[in-house]
């Protein structure tokens, strides 16, 4: 086992010392974040310089209304008539006009504007409105600044769906859509690039002619082994140094742009209009990022690393026998083919069924076969995968790599040894049958 | 005690016999000389001494004790498809391969360290092997064999693709690893290293050992008794004790004539008998040498 070692270790310096590896690892994970912090820049560009309109008003009142992100509003003094002139030769949004008005009965506000106003534009004003009424109201009741902010409480309501099947969905399958399509997809990467590796590592092992030195020292079971969990433990490193590397800039970038976690947002009380209107300015990104912060992340991580290594594992092996047989990677394209297959089912059937129908019968029975559950299961993880599917599909792809892991020894012990041949299935199937 | 004995090693596949009750017994502290035309089952016992493949029967003791993972550790062996990893440094390569073969990082080092100072190639620990020579790479190729000291040396035609200096390098350490203790078992194709380096032969032809024994017994079985003789003037030789084989002209108006002794008498009754009938000038008992042995018994074999 001793030995064993040694190989994990050769094959995970081999790999971490490349150029590639290093420029893989750091690029990857800039470009999420980059784009992400490049959206949320150009909107918080825009709503800052091209949408802050100017909404000037002839109070008669004395109602105060705080500017928000998206208004400022500007008093004039004068009379409405020549409010409204001023406000025609100008390239301003609205002209408000605020009456005298009873707090039991506000009549007569009025918005003019040269455009029509949006619903949320004047929605929002309404708002302004009843937050400062219902304040007055309650003052002249004698209630207090400090018990009328202890008097708001901030809820959020989660939006779950019941489904006709009884089945709860939570209501922002976007979020969960996202996670399902990035997951299937990254998992589809990385089996096909590490499982590439494998191969191209055992195919310069067998043409550079080093491999029988090598299994004069170890048993071809265990060189194959340590190469694939040799590269295994690159790939978990690669991912944990995205996932690291991701988090921390895309926090970052979000922090620099001023839309704080939801963690800490929850604790700001303070000036609740305001809060209020930069919720709903901001309400798409952050209940978008509010929702995914309050998705299971360890247990979507714990799953993907468990479906990463068990796929890698199934499918490694059988990349290993592969390029055991071959003397080439151009020979190796004849045997691709049947390996090729699930992962494209699989990844087709990502966005046809499972991430359309998470829980329809295709899309349970992909993510509990062995050869599909890998991506199919990471399209599935958000949504509420019943335990025993979730159980049987892990015992599933444990038994699985244990077969596919025996099949590629046996056919790799011998396919090492043997170049030159001229190799097909029925070699294969002969190797596979010989006694050691 | 005897370095290697194999008794009765058998391995077969699908549609051939690779090896038939194959037994071996390598005397320690010698050359052994495994020979036998190509496909006859040399390299197949050499993985199955390996323990690369296993026999299907048969059993083989290493220094009296039955082959097992243990001895890996005390073979050196220099297949005959052999490589190196081209990415790798040469000092690294080393290190591991060392490592592989049960040697601790440092017992590694200080003894790859010992051996490229002897090669005379200490610089080049940094080096890649693909930046280096196919001649700098064998000799890598050989420390690699050899640097964990082991007992046993299994060189698969250890000459071939090897150039002429290299080739030197390795006939000189070969015969100094003798000296240290080490036995050294190699197969290949060329006879001319078999006369001079090799005590003990085996030839194997078709899974089968056909012949084994020391060099001086193999020759004494396959001499045939026959006599060169240089000689001035025609003779002829009555009875039926010698035959005349051949005979043609050699230089200065010699005559050189192949006799042979049909019985069991000595070189010296022949000698007698010889300079009553012509001028003697010299006088050499014909012994096979191995290439006539090989082709003559692989040859033989065929035809059969």
């Amino acid at each position: 086992m001793n030995k064993i070692w040694l190989i994990i270790q050769r094959e995970f310096l081999n790999r971490v010392q490349k150029k590639s590896f290093l420029i893989a690892t750091i690029v990857v994970p800039l470009i999420f974040p980059a784009i992400i912090g490049l959206l949320v820049f150009v909107s918080k560009q825009s709503e800052k310089n091209a949408r802050k309109e100017v909404i000037h008003f002839v109070d008669e009142s004395k109602t105060f209304l705080p500017d928000t992100s998206r208004f400022v509003f500007k008093p004039f003094v004068g009379s409405l008539d020549d409010a409204k002139r001023a406000f025609n030769d100008s390239e301003d949004f609205g002209l408000l006009y605020i009456p005298t008005y009873e707090l039991s009965k506000p009549k007569g506000i009025t918005l003019y504007t040269k455009i029509n106003p949006s619903l949320d534009d004047v929605g929002n004003i309404e708002h302004l409105f009843e937050a400062q009424i219902k304040d007055m109201k309650m003052r002249r009741l004698n209630i207090d600044q400090k018990l009328l902010d202890s008097l708001k409480t901030n809820v959020n309501i989660s939006t779950v769906k019941v489904s006709e099947g009884g089945q709860e969905k939570s209501s922002n399958s976007g979020i969960l859509f996202g996670i399902g399509m990035a997951g299937g997809i990254l998992m589809y990467m990385f089996i096909f690039i590490y499982g590439a590796q494998i191969m191209q590592g055992i195919i310069e092992e067998k043409t550079s002619k080093v491999v029988e030195v090598i299994v004069s020292s170890v048993r071809p079971f265990q060189l194959m082994m340590g190469k694939i969990i040799g590269l295994a433990s690159v790939g978990l490193l690669q991912f944990l140094i995205w996932i690291i590397l991701m988090s921390t800039l895309t926090f970052g970038v979000l922090g620099y742009f001023g839309i704080d976690p939801p963690q800490q947002q929850a604790m700001q009380q303070m000036a609740p209009e305001v809060a209020a209107q930069q919720a709903a300015v901001n309400s798409n990104v952050i209940s978008g990022i509010n929702e995914a912060l309050n998705l299971p992340w360890a247990f979507i991580l714990f799953n993907f690393l468990f479906y990463f290594l068990g796929g890698y594992l199934i499918y490694g092996a059988l990349f290993a026998a592969v390029g055991s047989a071959v003397d080439s990677p151009a020979e190796a394209q004849q045997f691709m083919f049947p390996i090729t297959i699930p992962l494209l089912i699989s990844y087709m059937s990502l966005f046809m069924f499972i991430l359309k129908d998470p829980h329809g019968t295709v899309s349970v029975w992909l993510s509990i076969i062995p050869f599909t559950s890998p991506i199919a299961m990471m399209g599935r993880i958000g949504f509420e995968v019943p335990l025993w599917q979730l159980v049987l599909s892990m015992v599933l792809l444990i038994a699985g790599f244990i077969f596919t892991t025996w099949v590629a020894g046996r056919i790799y012990r011998v396919g090492i040894l043997m170049s030159g041949t001229k190799v097909n299935y029925k070699v294969l199937a002969k190797w596979f049958m010989q006694r050691g | 005690m005897e370095a290697l004995v194999a008794k009765g090693v058998t391995k077969r596949y699908a549609n051939h016999t690779a090896l038939d009750q194959v037994d071996l017994t390598v005397p320690e502290q010698s050359i052994y000389g495994l020979l036998g035309p190509n496909g006859a089952g040399k390299t197949t016992i050499i993985r199955i001494i390996n323990q690369i493949i296993n026999a299907d029967s048969g059993e083989i003791s290493i220094f009296g004790q039955k082959l097992n993972p243990d001895h890996i550790g005390v073979i050196g062996y220099l297949p005959e498809e052999r490589g190196l990893y081209k990415k790798l440094k040469v000092g690294e390569q080393l290190l591991y391969l060392a490592q592989l073969k049960g040697l601790s990082r440092n017992d590694a080092l200080s003894r790859i360290k010992v051996w490229l100072q002897k090669f005379e190639v200490s610089d080049w620990w940094n080096k890649k092997v693909e930046d280096l020579s196919k001649g700098m790479a064998q000799k890598v190729q050989f420390i690699s064999t050899v640097m964990h000291e082991p007992r046993l040396i299994i060189l698969d035609e250890p000459f071939s693709g090897f150039d002429p200096v290299n080739a030197q390098l390795i006939t000189e350490e070969i015969l100094e690893l003798k000296k240290k203790g080490s036995t050294i078992i190699f197969s290949t194709h060329r006879m001319e290293t078999v006369e001079d380096l090799c005590d003990s032969i085996a030839l194997i032809n078709k899974s089968k050992k056909i012949l084994e024994g020391s060099k001086k017994q193999v020759k004494a079985k396959y001499k045939t008794n026959s006599f060169l003789v240089e000689h001035r003037g025609t003779f002829n030789l009555t009875g039926s004790q010698y035959s005349l084989v051949h005979q043609e002209a050699a230089e200065d108006g010699l005559l050189k004539s192949t006799v042979k002794m049909n019985g069991d008498g000595s070189p010296n009754d022949l000698i007698r008998d010889l300079i009553q009938v012509t001028e003697v000038h010299s006088f050499l008992e014909k012994i096979p040498s191995m290439s006539e042995i090989f082709i003559a018994l692989v040859k033989g074999e065929s035809h059969e």
